[in-house]
């Protein structure tokens, strides 16, 4: 995906949030770390055009909610930032990449710690397969069939400083 | 990182890991639910050999908030009074399953000791006159709010320095983190080698107090002798006190810090000590966040190195 195809699965789905939710009355936009952030401002962007609403923009780092913390060295943990509540809200998760769903799992059970949202949707710029635990996205920018060894990588402009998705194939699995 | 024993030597780089993960659990610390389940599952032992309220209590709301679960240890119920050595006495702690080990002990070094014997992390919780790494943490942190930074902020540590763990570990994290300290202490109250430590040394309190940003008060000891180092508890306040007068002589932003139990009248006046400028409660706020992130990162997979 290049910049131009960003734009419009940003687009797309931001069209697609009202259309589902009746507009944007109730919507909090849920930015996971570390790209999550800045594709939940853009969504947050999109629908501000479209509709003339300012969209309550939150940020989760889900590190503390991880199932692998003795595995892996303690990630360096980003900014969480909840700016309304939550109670009673349509909750809409923002990733890059959906893959296992064990992020996504864990931003689940972060979500609930901040209140009692009325529905939590989920909005992926890329959804790549492989799921293993049963979760899926309500709003999917692009499905990239891919195979388990291989990387997909990708860079925002607010993050990376270049824009674009690529498919890579990994040197060793390190999975 | 393996254990956290000391201050001394630990890089810039480590210190402010620690304080960016402690800005991020403060914020976990202000949830609706303040806990999270990052640690569920582990056990953390805090064995305190020598008397304390809000170090333990503070490692404990820690471990709590990170879903933990706590054992304590204190002397005077345990078979230390049946004579039972330290080193038997963590051996059977390790034994029945602990993941993380907090020490405090009169005597120094004996973290060091405890972390040779077990398997498991050890955090010192205060060592003697010697460390108390947490503090500095939690101390570098309450300025590191106010400041955005310590580089450059001039810092005095005003006190019996020479018997003072906090000052022994806090002096090398504000160093490391940039600030320019001075120890502030009658020449008796020196530490010996003060000239090996990275900071200049005084013992006019006057002299330098107009120049400081934070000026951080030790706690007269009397439990270690504090009252019969000094001529009287009154000639101390006088040289040394935080009064309202020397308060109202300090640069209009500059803070001032304790770490507690506070002697009112004595190193801090009352009217200073309830002032929003005494940063007495945010560091006890930071402490529980700072011990967090100790444990988080304790407790965390080796690193790639």
């Amino acid at each position: 995906m290049e910049r131009a195809d960003i734009a419009r699965a940003l687009r797309r789905i931001a069209h697609e949030i009202m259309e589902r939710n009746h507009g944007a009355g109730d919507i909090v936009l849920v930015g996971i770390h570390t790209r999550g952030v800045p594709l939940a401002r853009r969504l947050a962007d999109a629908i501000g055009e479209i509709e003339s609403v300012e969209v309550p923009l939150g940020s989760l780092d889900i590190g503390l909610y991880r199932d692998d913390l003795a595995s892996r060295p303690a990630p360096v943990l980003g900014h969480t930032a909840m700016p309304v509540g939550i109670d009673g809200r349509t909750i809409v998760l923002v990733d890059d990449v959906l893959f296992t769903g064990r992020t996504i799992r864990a931003a689940l059970d972060a979500l609930v710690d901040f209140g009692r949202p009325a529905r939590v949707q989920l909005a992926v710029l890329v959804d790549r397969g492989h799921r293993e635990l049963p979760i899926r996205a309500d709003y999917v920018g692009k499905n990239l069939p891919t195979s388990f060894k291989e990387r997909v990588t990708v860079h925002l402009e607010e993050t990376d400083r270049e824009e674009g998705v690529w498919i890579e194939k990994r040197a060793e699995v390190a999975l | 990182m393996r254990h956290l024993l000391s201050m001394e030597g630990v890089e810039r780089a480590v210190i402010e890991g620690l304080l960016d993960d402690g800005d991020e659990f403060l914020e976990v610390l202000d949830r609706p639910i303040p806990k999270v389940p990052t640690l569920r599952g582990k056990t953390v032992a805090t064995m305190f050999f020598e008397p304390s309220t809000r170090t333990r209590l503070s490692f404990e709301k820690a471990a709590k908030s990170l879903s933990a679960d706590t054992m304590s240890f204190s002397p005077g119920t345990s078979s230390l009074s049946k004579g039972e050595s330290l080193k038997d006495t963590v051996l059977t702690i390790q034994a029945m399953g602990v993941d993380l080990m907090v020490v405090r002990h009169a005597a120094t070094g004996a973290p060091w000791r405890v972390a040779d014997w077990v398997d498991v992390p050890v955090v010192n919780g205060g060592d003697g006159a010697h460390q108390h790494p947490t503090q500095a943490l939690l101390d570098a942190l309450t300025i590191r709010q106010r400041f955005t930074t310590l580089d450059g902020v001039r810092v005095g540590i005003v006190g019996d320095i020479r018997h003072s763990r906090v000052a022994r570990s806090n002096v090398w994290a504000f160093a490391a983190l940039g600030a320019e300290v001075t120890l502030v202490a009658p020449p008796t109250l020196l530490p010996l080698d003060a000239t090996t430590w990275p900071a200049a040394t005084t013992s006019d309190l006057d002299d330098v107090l107009t120049e400081l940003d934070a000026v951080y008060l030790l706690r007269v000891q009397k439990e270690r002798g504090g009252a019969s180092v000094f001529p009287s508890l009154a000639e101390y306040t006088a040289r040394f006190g935080m009064t309202v007068e020397r308060f109202n002589r300090l640069k209009p932003d500059a803070v001032v810090l304790h770490p507690g139990p506070m002697n009112r009248g004595v190193e801090i006046s009352a009217r200073v000590a309830d002032d929003p400028r005494a940063l007495v409660l945010d560091q006890v706020r930071n402490g529980v966040a700072v011990r967090m992130a100790v444990l988080y990162q304790l407790l965390g997979g080796e690193r790639d190195e």
